[in-house]
């Protein structure tokens, strides 16, 4: 219920105290719902496996069984699929915080034939779903002889219309005046780019790879059609899937598993979760 | 050191012109002020110098070099915006250095003359503070350091005044002119503020409508203003004009004759504009009939304004002891003859041998 | 001394260096696969591997179309959506507006229920896999007959994965409903409140109707996010079960028509319909957002 004040009333100073208690209630019982399921995730994880079967299904472990999450990291290969969810990850990262910037500058700064035109087509990448150009992409990949390999994981992503659309909003917002400036101090474009272009949108180019860290990191159809049966590149999301299939008596340790996969992307929340908004909404608002 | 020299310059968007067939000489060591309303092509005029616009015809020359098509960066000149365009991410120090790091200028010495210019406009104890902590003054001061920072051939300021606030420009005002005449740099100064224009400039070049009006020291040019632009574009408030006709010795206007002074002698018979200042007219027992239409009290003086015959309207110039006529009341203008400026009815241009 | 023309030239060729590397990923790997689908659809795939594909032109199209299974999963697609996209946004708006005050601990609350955002649909599998089985999960424990499994089972397969999608999608709808409410010009609601409005009328005559384009752009959200969902279907229900007809969504669809049933026409049909119904949502959005700024302006 939106905040309101009612005036003048001689319940007034009960009510309101009613509603602070049913609102953290309320607040108290979206925080369950929501965090449940994870919670269970991590119960499970720490139990022995005869306890997980067990009904009712216990909600606070009470023989921790820490030793499931090195396991998970050792056994199984979710090591390796860490590290290669990670490298995957930091790559389109790279790639479209770098390609982003310079499109994105150029649009914003330099005067060139055909500017709108290609504005146009970079905007219009944003109306193609990956997922119906897949299937060239796939004979494209596997063509060039990319399958189970990082760049086939990662070239297809290393460009985003988004990003561009985002960086010129915010290169836009640098005064002109400022490139004038640093034109007549004897700075070139690319020089004031780096110089004082970047710096003053920082803010932006850090929602931007939030957002670009976040999307990579997730990834699910490519990966899952590009690995194959190839554990040398899986990422940790085709790995889960795997985890899933495992015999009972394992099911703590995937669940371990899992529980590790989040976790970087639970600190970019905690840490970043400003950042990752603005991404989010840049649609929204205007 | 050097001069701008514009000769036949021309800025054309299209089919408009920004700047129309300018012809200007800043000497070496002059604080030229570009003065007009907004639009009037003075800003473009500067960027042109700076080389942030191209020139579309003419050529225009810093010191001995036709520069129409160098760089900017290759001009040496150094320009102070009217927003400051300080860097936001820098601190003061990094802002003032800024200009030197692309110059091959040894980190050492570039510190030192960063300090040097900071001190000129005493700034040294805020070197570390980012543009976003400063007042808007200090600001502004930033600004200039930044610019004396490289010792270029020209200073080239765009209204660097309009953003602070009255008392503080009246005093920042007399700190650039001390700086500009110690440092001897040939400055380009654009403003709309006519009272900055008149207090800072050796010379003022009046623009209108992309064309230059007139250039002369300002007591020349508000004492002989070239044209009616100029005559009452300057002067707070301008000239009054007064269509007028010479029959004989007599110069005839709806409200009443004027004999023609000696000064006005040279002027042909037929349609003339007469020009009077404020302070040269003033409310008597004989002159021009008119009413009043509005007092203005402004504590030294009163600005009385008065409508004649065929509507136009003068501004009478009174100080706080004189008379002050009631609204609706008739009165009599008597003009002082021997500052009566005359203008061409046609073309607006100053008579000759007029004054 | 470079001339005038050289130098914008200069300008021109840096613009175009800065362009390239975006536009030939964009032209490789989204352009021309995108058009190629239209090509693909026209030939049919050799029923053996290694044969050439034939031309057959319009008519896979038209034998897509029409197929029984095209319908089911359309059907399918469009109730995932149904039943994921109103659930998510009311969710969202609620939480969002029970965070939506100056109030100890409201962070902390901000960040739980934006956390959904970050999971990965196998995370989330993984997680509520677990939570349905019929031997670890909670079904006994709600005191439900955990048989049939619910996740093979026909009726309930689908709203299953769609509490799935619903869960992971209430970050993004509660970011989205935050937003929304920051966004919202206190003055109208200081006014409507000094005009004596009560929370109810408040709520549902002020706060909704200043939301309507928030909400509207969370529906084109949720509407993209369902349809782009099939990650939960396939780890959890598995193609293994491909005549799974009620789980058998566009996306999952076309997935298998590419890695189980290596049929790239087919795949190529189903993308353009695809292409379609994401087209003109986003369209759809694009003009009531023109409206919006069109009204902002007056």
């Amino acid at each position: 219920m939106p905040a309101t004040e009612q005036p003048t009333d001689v319940v007034r100073r009960r009510r309101p105290r009613a509603r602070l208690v049913a609102r953290y209630l309320l607040l108290t019982l979206g925080a369950v719902i929501v965090l449940f399921p994870v919670y269970m995730a991590l119960v499970n994880s720490l139990l022995l496996p005869s306890q997980i079967a067990h009904q009712p299904p216990p909600l606070i472990p009470t023989n921790p069984q820490w030793h499931t999450y090195p396991d998970a990291w050792t056994g199984g290969h979710l090591g390796i699929y860490l590290r290669n969810s990670a490298v995957q990850t930091v790559i389109i990262v790279a790639g479209q915080l770098v390609t982003s910037i310079l499109a994105a500058f150029a649009f914003a700064f330099l005067e060139f034939p055909l500017k709108k035109t290609l504005f146009i087509v970079f905007l219009m990448t944003l109306m193609i779903p990956f997922e119906v150009t897949v299937a060239t992409n796939l004979t494209t990949v596997s063509s060039l002889g990319w399958f189970n390999s990082f760049p086939g994981l990662t070239l297809p992503f290393l460009a985003t219309g988004f990003g561009v659309f985002l960086l010129r909003q915010a290169f836009l917002q640098i005064p002109r005046d400022l490139k004038e400036a640093a034109q007549l101090d004897g700075y070139g474009h690319l020089r004031f780019l780096w110089a004082v272009a970047i710096p003053l949108a920082r803010p932006a180019i850090a929602a931007l790879g939030v957002f670009s860290f976040l999307g990579a990191w997730n990834q699910y159809l490519w990966p899952l059609l590009v690995t194959g049966n190839d554990n040398s590149v899986r990422t940790v999301q085709i790995g889960l899937k795997q985890l899933l299939n495992t015999q009972l008596d394992q099911l703590n340790v995937s669940l371990a598993g899992t529980i590790i996969a989040i976790a970087p992307l639970i600190v970019l929340l905690v840490v970043f979760q400003k950042q990752l908004v603005r991404s989010l909404t840049a649609g929204a608002v205007k | 050191m050097a001069r701008v020299h514009f000769a036949n310059v021309s800025k054309r968007y299209g089919d408009v012109a920004a700047v129309d067939d300018l012809s200007l000489e800043v000497a070496d060591g002059e604080l030229l002020v570009l003065l007009g309303p907004s639009g009037c092509g003075k800003t473009t005029a500067l960027r042109m110098v700076a080389g942030l616009e191209e020139v579309t015809e003419g050529s225009l020359m810093i010191g001995d070099d036709l520069v129409n098509d160098v760089d900017p960066k290759d001009r040496d000149v150094a320009m102070v915006f009217q927003s400051y365009a300080l860097y936001p991410h820098m601190s003061v120090a990094k802002n003032i250095e800024f200009p030197l790091r692309q110059r091959k200028i040894e980190t050492a010495e570039r510190k030192q003359r960063a300090l040097e210019a900071a001190t000129t406009l005493g700034l040294e104890d805020l070197m570390d503070r980012k543009p976003g902590q400063l007042s808007g003054g200090q600001r502004q001061r930033v600004a200039l350091a930044r610019a004396i920072v490289r010792d270029p051939r020209v200073f080239l300021m765009d209204e660097p005044l309009s953003n602070l606030d009255a008392k503080l420009r009246v005093q920042t005002r007399g700190d650039i002119v001390a700086l500009q005449r110690r440092l001897g740099t040939t400055t380009l100064y654009v403003t709309h503020d006519q009272v900055e224009a008149m207090t800072m400039g050796h010379r003022i070049a009046v623009m209108q409508g992309g064309r230059l009006q007139q250039v002369a020291a300002p007591q020349d040019l508000y004492e002989r203003p070239a044209n009616t632009f100029v005559a009452t574009f300057l002067g707070s408030p301008g000239m009054n004009l007064i269509p007028a006709r010479r029959q004989g010795d007599e110069l005839v206007t709806p409200s009443g004759s004027l004999v023609v002074p000696a000064e006005l002698s040279g002027i042909a018979p037929g349609e003339v504009t007469l020009g009077a200042r404020p302070e040269s007219l003033s409310l008597g027992t004989e002159g021009l009939r008119a009413t009043v239409s509005l007092v203005e009290m402004l504590g030294a003086e009163t600005q009385v304004h008065c409508k004649l015959e065929g509507g136009t309207t003068l501004v009478v110039r009174q100080g706080h002891d004189q008379v002050r006529p009631d609204l609706g009341h008739s009165v009599l203008v008597s003009v002082d003859p021997s500052s009566l400026h005359a203008f061409d009815a046609a073309t607006g241009d100053r008579i000759e041998g007029s004054q | 001394m470079r001339t005038r023309a050289t130098r914008r030239h200069k300008d021109w060729a840096l613009a175009y260096a800065l362009l390239l590397p975006g536009l030939v990923i964009f032209s490789i790997f989204t352009f021309w696969p995108f058009l190629q689908n239209f090509k693909l659809a026209l030939y049919q795939n050799p029923p053996y591997p290694g044969l050439p594909s034939t031309f057959v032109g319009l008519s896979q199209v038209g034998d897509v179309l029409s197929s029984v299974t095209f319908h089911q999963s359309l059907i399918s697609t469009l109730l995932f959506v149904v039943m994921v996209v109103p659930t998510g946004l009311l969710g969202g708006l609620v939480l969002a507006l029970a965070a939506h005050k100056a109030l100890k601990g409201m962070a902390i609350f901000q960040v739980i229920f934006s956390s959904t955002v970050v999971t990965s649909v196998a995370v989330a599998a993984v997680v509520f896999g677990t939570l349905m089985d019929p031997v670890v999960g909670l079904l006994p424990w709600l005191g439900l007959d955990p048989h049939p499994a619910i996740l093979s089972n026909p009726t309930w397969a689908l709203p299953a994965v769609a509490v799935i999608a619903i869960w992971q999608f209430l970050g993004l709808s509660f970011i989205i409903m935050t937003a929304g409410l920051q966004s919202l010009p206190e003055e109208v609601l200081e006014a409507a409140r000094l005009d004596g409005a009560r929370a109810p009328t408040m709520f549902f005559r002020v706060t909704i109707p200043l939301l309507s384009p928030t909400i509207f752009f969370g529906l084109v959200v949720g509407f993209i996010y369902a349809f782009q969902s099939f990650g939960q279907i396939d780890i959890l229900i598995g193609s293994q079960n491909a005549e799974f007809t009620h789980t058998n969504v566009l996306l999952f669809y076309i997935y298998r028509a590419l890695s189980v049933q290596n049929d790239p026409g087919l795949a190529a049909v189903l993308s353009i319909v695809l292409f379609a119904i994401l087209l003109s949502v986003t369209l759809l959005q694009f003009r009531f957002l023109e409206r919006r700024v069109h009204y902002a302006g007056n």
